[in-house]
């Protein structure tokens, strides 16, 4: 009995402070208007320091607006709980998501163009202001939907000590396909003990294809998302060289190479070349024990690069003063100073060409000018691969990738699978 | 017995029950018959609402080779995975059942697979298999034999797969023939001693038998994790290469919330309902009957 009074009493006052606490909160805020933006990455992780302060340097900024970041894990996890909150009627006002998302979105009536807000010419020069091959994957039907911010292409990174042992110029890294490959045959040992080089072929196999058939000058759909260029003859031989390089040249391991450890491959000198995203810079810089180089990717017919990572979005179940805090705080977030500090703690790209004029950046590139070989890349590269339908689309092209590396389809045949899957997807949509 | 007092001991019998029925209705049996009915539906967007399709997402599973594909799959991985992992548990619980010196610690190191998730194991293992790298390639390399690129062959990749999992759930099955074994009365081996009967024969006329009713327990356990199971995909392959180590539930979770066709993913969970259904039931009825319960 007296211990039930005991509980009772503890949940009262337990009740009572909680009460006050909750009174407390409005009276010190004095919020006007609440917005919550998913972001994603894993919770507690470095980057989510750095958001949580250019949120915090925002709010101090702005008084009368209050925003709550939802970390919500990878691209994935925070596309389904934007989508899921969207559907439970309490959705977001903004979020980061990736941006080859656009179509999904756009079909789900998900989200609002910025054609819709921006207002003031000033807003529309802003609009402008960003690298335009950053925002072809945020651009469709003639209206901007996607504002770039933690983006990334595939860059090229190698061991200039395993350059200088196998006789090659470290400061030279190569430039073609042939150079790639002749230089991948002095770097392969015969034990095994080192390969040439590394294209990872688990996780994104579609975005690191992206990059080899811009350079064979073929992209892989059309700006609408209702067409693809799975079978076209450059993309075909695209992939015939992907698979070259393991079964003919012999300069890559042959099957498929995995995502997940290529790093620490490159890391422990497994390899002396590897692809990979620029999103690595950072780890690779603090722990490779040997001289590295960072390059663009090679050229055949030309250079070519897929751009990555995650856009801004507003979502249409917003109020037009939500629409304008939303727009704030974007503009804030992706403004030079900003988006210069956050390329040099992340090595995710400067969005614009005024963040890379931003004196801080200047003196960064300056003293490790790896940082900036993302951005001089950049007049290369194409949106990565985006239509309707684009998880099918995407799961067809990266199993017919997968099919041709492991041998069990000539990339032919392969790559005419997948268009005809894709063709069967996206009829609906011409 | 008065009638108003029994009619108060249903109430109170319903009563009881109240609590959990609800929790197996709201958690269990309507999601079952919801997803039986979206798989009649065609996938909604805002621009083409779902609307009531028949059997069509039936038709279009059945013309889709990479349900095919996966359940083909789920076939090997089950037939690779249950009778392997029984056999270990069963051969690993009679070997920490005798008195010998570092029982517990051997016992232990039996288990310590099954406490961690499956997520941190397809972690080791995922370094335990990369090319060159990984320990198994480094040990083979010692005797010359040159890498492999296990999680990248499909020919490799499953059995892959299904040696990481017969490790991870060989020590949960054990745990269980363990407990079995204890009550083993001693006097049938020592019966068995006098009348001369080898250690073999012994195990398969006697202990055998008398172990089948945690048989069947783990076998039922075993059977839905080879279908319920698939954690380690998403660090290991996805699926890949080309689906040749893509199971039915992972192949669920990419139709769900990779491609946002809900509907296409409740008709393979359909499917995958109907088997787990179909097993259970063929498990119970056939096997329990030749099942010697003490």
């Amino acid at each position: 009995m007296l211990n039930i009074l005991k509980k009772t009493l503890t949940g009262t006052t337990m009740a009572a402070c909680l009460s006050i606490a909750v009174a407390g909160t409005p009276a010190t805020a004095r919020a006007d208007t609440n917005l919550t933006m998913y972001y994603p990455v894993a919770v507690g992780g470095p980057l989510t320091k750095i958001v949580d302060g250019m949120v915090a340097g925002f709010m101090k900024e702005n008084p009368s607006i209050n925003v709550k970041a939802i970390y919500a894990g990878n691209y994935n996890d925070a596309r389904i709980k934007a989508l899921a909150a969207l559907k439970s009627g309490k959705p977001a006002q903004l979020s980061v998501m990736f941006s080859i998302d656009l179509y999904e979105l756009i079909e789900q009536d998900a989200i609002i163009p910025f054609d819709d807000v921006v207002k003031t010419a000033e807003d529309k020069a802003w609009l402008k202001s960003f690298y335009p091959t950053l925002m072809q994957n945020g651009v469709t039907r003639g209206k901007t939907w996607g504002i770039p911010f933690q983006r990334s292409t595939i860059v090229m990174y190698y061991n200039k000590d395993a350059f200088r042992a196998a006789g090659l110029d470290p400061e030279k890294a190569p430039a073609s396909w042939d150079e790639l490959v002749s230089a991948g045959k002095k770097l392969t040992k015969s034990d095994g003990s080192q390969w040439g080089m590394m294209i990872p072929s688990t996780g994104y196999p579609y975005w690191m294809f992206g990059a080899l058939s811009m350079q064979n000058d073929q992209v892989l759909m059309n700006g609408a998302g209702n067409k693809t260029n799975f079978s076209a003859p450059a993309t075909v031989e695209a992939l015939q060289f992907w698979k070259d390089l393991g079964s003919k040249y012999k300069v890559m391991p042959s099957g498929t190479i995995e995502w997940g450890t290529l790093r620490k491959n490159f890391l422990e000198g497994k390899t002396a070349i590897m692809w990979h995203s620029t999103g690595n810079l950072t780890v690779v810089k603090k722990k490779a024990k040997f001289d590295f180089g960072v390059a663009m990717l090679p050229a055949n017919k030309r250079r070519g690069t897929p751009t990555g990572g995650g856009n801004f979005y507003i979502f249409k179940k917003t109020t037009p003063e939500e629409r304008t805090a939303s727009m704030k705080l974007i503009k804030y977030m992706t403004n030079p100073a900003r988006s210069a500090a956050w390329s040099m703690k992340t090595g995710y790209m400067g969005v614009s060409q005024s963040a890379y004029d931003n004196a801080k950046l200047k003196e960064y590139v300056k003293g490790f000018p790896y940082a900036a070989v993302a951005r001089d890349q950049l007049k290369y590269a194409t949106a990565e691969l985006s239509t309707f339908q684009t998880g099918r689309v995407r799961k067809a092209l990266d199993d017919a990738i997968q099919s041709a590396l492991t041998g069990t389809k000539t990339p032919e045949a392969a790559m005419k699978e997948a268009q005809a899957t894709a063709d069967r997807l996206l009829k609906a949509y011409r | 017995m008065h009638p108003s007092r029994n009619l108060m001991r249903h109430v109170h019998g319903w009563l009881l029950l109240t609590p959990a029925a609800i929790l197996l209705v709201a958690f269990t049996h309507y999601p079952t018959i919801k997803t039986i009915i979206d798989s009649l539906f065609s996938k909604g967007t805002v621009i083409r609402p779902s609307r009531f399709v028949g059997l069509a997402n039936y038709e279009s599973m059945y013309a889709d080779p990479i349900f095919w594909k996966v359940l083909y799959n789920n076939l090997w991985f089950a037939l690779g995975t249950i009778p392997t992992s029984i056999i270990l548990a069963i051969s690993m619980a009679l070997l920490v059942n005798r008195a010998m010196p570092g029982r517990s610690f051997v016992r232990m190191a039996y288990f310590t697979p099954t406490i961690l998730p499956m997520i941190a194991v397809a972690n080791i293992w995922l370094f335990f298999y990369s090319p060159d790298i990984g320990l198994i390639d480094q040990i083979s390399s010692w005797f010359g034999i040159s890498g492999h690129n296990w999680l990248g062959d499909p020919k490799t990749v499953l059995p892959a797969i299904i040696i990481m999992t017969v490790w991870k759930e060989a020590g949960f099955f054990m745990i269980f023939y363990l407990a079995a074994l204890q009550h083993v009365p001693p006097e049938l081996r020592e019966a068995a001693r006098l009348e001369g009967a080898s250690r073999w024969y012994f195990f398969r006329r006697v202990l055998f038998p008398l172990l089948m009713p945690t048989t069947l327990f783990v076998l039922i356990n075993a059977v839905l994790n080879s279908f319920k199971l698939v954690d380690h995909l998403f660090v290991l392959t996805k699926g890949g290469p080309d689906n040749a180590s893509n199971l039915l539930l992972y192949y669920i979770f990419e139709s769900a919330f990779s491609y946002f066709d809900t509907n296409y993913a409740a008709t393979l969970t359909v499917v995958l309902l109907a088997l787990l259904a179909i097993m259970a039931l063929v498990q119970f009825f056939l096997l329990d009957r030749r099942i010697h319960y003490r």
